[in-house]
């Protein structure tokens, strides 16, 4: 188990789009803010480095020297400025370094100025999701619309993951600027997908907006992230992502599906 | 096969946040002034009503369609 969430890290046999055992990473990235938040991640990593590293020297170095056998007299410094301002202005760089990149990553996430090719509803429901593409609706009679369940703990097939997967699953375009609404229908729930860097709660009451632009085609697994209560574990979320042509003659063919 | 056209509600810079309530909203009051000014069948309003369709969860344009028949819809209309 732990070799293979190991080789799931280092030898890129398929890319990682589901939660594996023993996963110590996050998920393959699938869109550029998720690839963002990984090289944040790494980024803020080296810095969590040079600190641990630095302090621990200290500290050993305290432990070693200042004790009863080698120091009987301790010294009493109670004042020192050049240490003070270096204390000071060091640990403020190195904030500001991690906040640069951070809040950079931070406004870029926000796109929500950028016009989307297709808006896609995610409604959170107990216990399962409701996905409405309502851009090709003709009148408020819903045209495109269905309800995503997981699959039951007792029947998964071969290769389907235990309760995470679902019986019908979002079909979105690759390269495609997409439109997320998420809201739910009774209690908190929340959309979110690992490989995506999608995390959205689904607030009642409200439509909360979250674009991602999926790079490749593939099957991107999420989990409901609101646990506040029974069951919202067993409302995964799966995204498959599709070439635009492919999404075209899905929606053509489930509009002729739901309209007889 | 129907060619299908991909097209959605742009961006609004009225409402550049994560929340996207008034967005949708605001488009279903648009479209409902729309028609009082112009009309049932002008041509004009039917991007307004695409608009919060797309934005709008189906329960609540249901609610809201409801709301106005019965002379209760909280908008400004
Ligand atoms: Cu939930």
């Amino acid at each position: 188990m732990i070799l293979r969430s190991l080789s799931c890290r280092f030898l890129t046999i398929a890319l990682c789009d589901a939660a594996e055992p023993w996963q110590l990473g996050s998920q393959d990235a699938a869109t550029p803010m998720m690839q963002g938040i990984i090289d944040l991640h790494h980024d803020i990593f080296f810095f969590l480095i040079l600190i641990l590293v630095f302090v621990s020297r200290m500290l050993v170095r305290a432990l070693w020297h200042f004790n009863e056998q080698t120091n009987p007299i301790p010294q009493r410094i109670v004042h020192g400025t050049t240490i003070e301002i270096i204390r000071t202005i060091f640990p403020s760089v190195i904030l500001l370094f991690i906040a640069i990149p951070s809040f950079a990553l931070l406004y870029s996430m926000d796109g929500v100025l950028v016009d989307p090719a297709i808006t896609i509803k995610a409604i959170g429901h107990q216990w399962y999701r409701t996905y409405e593409y309502s851009d090709y609706n003709s009148s408020d009679e819903q045209s495109l619309t269905f309800d995503s369940y997981t699959i039951p703990e007792d029947d998964p097939e071969l290769g389907q993951s235990r309760l995470l997967e679902v019986d019908n699953r979002v079909v979105v375009p690759a390269k495609t600027h997409l439109r997320m609404i998420v809201t739910p229908a009774d209690v908190p729930h929340s959309w979110a997908v690992p490989s995506s860097g999608v995390k959205c709660d689904a607030v009642p009451g409200r439509s909360n907006l979250t674009s991602i632009s999926v790079q490749r085609e593939g099957v991107y697994y999420g989990q409901c992230s609101e646990i506040r209560g029974t069951n919202h574990a067993f409302t995964p979320i799966v995204v498959e992502a599709v070439t635009l042509k492919d999404y075209a003659d899905w929606v053509s063919n489930q509009l002729i599906l739901q309209t007889n | 096969m129907a060619e299908i056209e991909i097209k959605t509600a742009p961006a609004d810079f009225r409402f550049p946040t994560t929340n996207q309530t008034r967005h949708c909203f605001t488009r279903y009051v648009e479209f409902h002034r729309c028609v009082s000014a112009k009309g049932d069948e002008a041509a004009e309003c039917e991007k307004f009503a695409k608009y919060y369709r797309s934005l709008c969860p189906a329960e609540w344009v249901d609610r809201w369609n409801e709301q106005r028949e019965n002379g209760t819809f909280a908008g400004p209309l």
